[in-house]
């Protein structure tokens, strides 16, 4: 569950004869585990290079390590997409980014704070560690079910999105029964191919949430979900009205299984890709948790954070003036040199920590830590399972999403 | 030396990356903030105290090393 990123892909890679020219932003991958080529030029522009967005403005790009933390910390850099000249990833984001703000990603402080304590006694290291009994027995449920029905399968909707939506649900108090429809909806708001697309799946989703929790109120007994907590405390005693607990809970249910659902499905291509460190995993599974890490790293699936200053910040020489946009490429962040040796290379002996996958500052990611239990177990179980997991197709056939969104694949066809 | 560990609870947003790090010198309390496991006030010589600090993603915590004379 990283912060979402509302990136929109916008145009081929730019022409690498012209270095001098800012790039496009953002770009496709070509390689689904390695940032856009198209993205080269920027690896050697560290700590900020210029970009140019599809509708021809030009933002900075951070790209150096330190100074992406120093930046995604600092106040002057707003995340509410409702202020003028926010900028704009691609033309569907700029037709809706001036209606209703997101929660928790879309609020600045002190609006955000208020927010994000109300949730983060449900997402704490000991939380996600009380809920492995319960992902792990989802995770065999789904494992058991494959092995069942026999290979081949197509892993994205067999294994990695349930697993990861049947968590959430059972976490937030969402019936899974309706996963069919709010996974459709999560696809269209974060890739739907319009904006009327996007913001008619917000719409379903809001109303769909609306009901549940209108239900939730009349309820003689709460339920034992994160959604009933918030109905009948911050709700009940006036610290939270209908419509944020609605916003909260539409962020709440997307972030937490789509991008669960792409780094399972990312995470596996990319391991099946890498037969030797895939051995290495298999022979020690201790190095699970740093192998996640290091997975987070590489992958960098939201590769893509997008700020306006709103005021003069001084950065490393350069002057970020009040009315810059400011954009961050995770991908190209996690592989600084001068923080990861050999950026390129998956190594689970390396310490991986620090990366910014999870974003950094006050909207770092809420549910990491959840997010790495689901990770480390999924993964875990999947290669113990099914020792002979193989791609069922030629890896370079096998279809991924584009820049605009949420890196992963959109299908995965396994055998074993 | 003696280690001061101090933390801004205005400042932490629960992310748990402290905890993560060093498990055995931060938790969090029941409402998800940052805090030293009693008894570990100075770190108890853990190597990984510095690594918690960096880790936070909004700098509420300080490491102080002061000289081992005011330690008590």
């Amino acid at each position: 569950m990283t912060e979402l990123t509302d990136l929109t892909g916008a145009g081929g890679p730019a022409d690498p004869t012209e270095p001098a020219d800012p790039v496009r932003f953002p770009q496709s991958r070509t390689c689904p585990f390695h940032p856009p080529t198209g993205y080269d030029p920027l690896r050697d522009r560290r700590p900020l290079a210029r970009v140019t967005l599809f509708d021809g403005r030009q933002v900075w790009l951070v790209t150096g390590h330190t100074t992406a933390r120093a930046l995604l910390v600092d106040p002057r850099l707003s995340t509410d997409r409702t202020r003028p000249g926010f900028p704009a990833p691609t033309a569907r984001f700029a037709a809706i980014q001036d209606r209703r703000r997101a929660a928790l990603l879309g609020v600045d402080d002190p609006e955000h704070r208020t927010q994000r304590r109300m949730m983060i006694p449900s997402f704490t290291v000991r939380r996600a560690g009380e809920l492995r009994p319960d992902i792990q027995r989802i995770v065999d449920g789904r494992l058991d079910a494959m092995i069942a029905q026999g290979p081949p399968a197509e892993l994205v909707s067999a294994f990695a999105l349930p697993v990861p939506s049947m968590v959430i649900c059972s976490l937030l108090g969402v019936p899974y029964a309706d996963h069919e429809f709010f996974e459709e909806q999560s696809r269209r708001l974060l890739r739907g191919p319009e904006a009327a697309d996007t913001l008619a799946a917000r719409d379903r989703l809001e109303a769909y949430l609306g009901d549940l929790i209108d239900r939730k109120r009349a309820a003689p007994e709460p339920g034992d979900g994160i959604l009933d907590d918030l109905v009948h405390q911050q709700l009940r005693d006036g610290t939270i009205d209908r419509a944020e607990l609605i916003s909260l809970a539409v962020i709440l249910l997307v972030a937490g299984h789509e991008t669960t659902a792409n780094m399972i499905s990312l995470g596996t291509y990319t391991l099946l890709q890498h037969p030797d460190r895939l051995a290495e995993l298999r022979a020690d599974p201790a190095l699970l948790p740093a192998a996640v890490e290091e997975l987070m790293r590489m992958l960098s699936i939201a590769d893509g954070l997008l700020r306006l200053a709103t005021e003069d910040i001084e950065v490393d020489g350069i002057t970020i003036r009040a009315g810059d946009g400011v954009a961050f490429s995770t991908s190209v962040i996690n592989r600084d040199a001068s923080v990861y040796p050999e950026p390129d290379t998956l190594d689970w002996h390396r310490p991986a920590r620090h990366h910014i996958a999870f974003g950094f500052g006050i909207h770092q990611c809420l549910g990491q830590n959840l997010a790495r239990a689901e990770l480390e177990i999924a993964l875990g179980s999947l290669f113990e399972r099914l020792p002979g997991l193989a791609l069922a197709a030629p890896p370079e056939e096998i279809p991924f999403k584009p820049g605009d969104t949420i890196q992963g694949m959109l299908e995965l066809p396994v055998t074993w | 030396m003696h280690i001061d560990i101090e933390i801004d609870k205005d400042l932490c947003v629960g992310a748990g990356q402290c905890a993560l790090a060093a498990p055995n010198v931060f938790t969090q309390d029941d409402d998800g903030y940052s805090t030293l496991i009693p008894g570990m006030e100075d770190g108890g010589g853990d190597p990984m105290v510095r690594e918690a600090a960096r880790a936070c993603p909004v700098s509420a915590i300080k490491v102080t090393e002061t000289e081992a004379e005011t330690a008590s």
